[in-house]
């Protein structure tokens, strides 16, 4: 391991911003796609016991 | 057709898919945690900084994988589109739908995170070099496959439609592939290839690699998880029969 400080992890050698901007969006989106599609079978699921 | 004792073409009906691919989430789900969280951590705590480009490579931990699978799943999608259009297949056309939002999203991901890798090394966040170019047009293609069904009230001519339009764009797969041999491009050329070892450490491309895998089972969770909620979207049209009004069609699309 290459890191002496938490501080240090962060700043990921200066290039921290675009590191976690890459990483920070790659998860929301992921976790986005996921609520959407919770949501999406939720509701699809309320219709199929309406239609039941 | 049968196989292990299964009866494999069972689950060629939407009604018996439905249940297998709900058993199969949690899954998938569940690996690609772990998958993930092990790739993070050997890509932060065990790889080494790279003595070029610094901590800045990092980046390559989700974008390799991310443009990786937007070009797998559209390879998938094509061939799920081409299964429905040859045997005029339902599951196959669902299938098809439920793939193409995630690629999608990979694809929008590699670019954004392309443009946070090649700020700090390129010195800009975009340039119209072949490779960029030509994963910008791959976006442009999910977003017209999908606004394509979108925009057809007919379910299974929408189906045809946009499979056609899939199998048509898979010419470009080939083409983002290849982009950084054929042309002269400032993107890298490929660091890990089928034929050559591996131009980075080991540790790098291990991270690399189980990212990938974890990507991979992200997107067998979140597109059968998809397909079902497709599945049973459909089914409800179904039910209405003759007398679904339009505006009924139109919330449930």
């Amino acid at each position: 391991m290459q890191w002496g400080s938490p501080s240090e992890f962060w700043a990921m050698g200066g290039y921290g911003l675009y590191v976690w901007t890459s990483f920070g969006a790659t998860a929301l989106c992921m976790v986005w796609e996921v609520l959407a599609v919770w949501r999406r079978q939720a509701a699809a699921a309320v219709e199929r016991r309406d239609v039941a | 057709m049968s196989f292990m004792g299964i009866n494999w073409f069972k689950y060629s009906s939407p009604q018996a898919f439905h249940p297998l691919a709900g058993k199969m989430i949690p899954w998938f789900s569940a690996a690609a945690l772990a998958l993930i969280g092990v790739g993070l951590y050997i890509g932060f705590f065990v790889a080494p900084t790279d003595f070029q480009q610094g901590d800045a490579y990092r980046i390559i931990f989700v974008h390799v994988p991310a443009a990786w699978m937007s070009m797998f799943l559209y390879v998938i999608m094509a061939a799920w589109a081409g299964i429905g259009l040859g045997l005029n297949a339902r599951p196959s056309f669902m299938m098809a739908q439920a793939i193409a939002p995630t690629g999608a999203l990979f694809t929008f991901l590699a670019l954004l995170t392309g443009s946070m890798w090649g700020k700090p090394t390129w010195g800009a966040w975009w340039v119209w070099d072949a490779r960029l170019t030509s994963e910008l047009i791959l976006l442009f293609q999910y977003i017209g496959i999908i606004s394509l069904r979108a925009s057809i009230d007919d379910l299974r001519r929408a189906d045809r439609a946009s499979a056609v339009f899939a199998l048509v764009g898979v010419v470009n797969v080939p083409i983002i592939y290849f982009s950084v041999r054929w042309w002269n491009t400032l993107h890298q050329g490929a660091s890990v290839s089928m034929t050559a070892s591996p131009k980075m450490a080991a540790t790098m491309v291990t991270a690399m690699l189980v990212m990938t895998l974890g990507f991979w089972m992200y997107s067998f969770a979140v597109t059968l998880a998809r397909v079902r909620c497709v599945i049973a979207e459909r089914e409800r049209q179904l039910s209405w029969g003759k007398n679904a009004s339009i505006q009924q069609v139109a919330e449930a699309r």
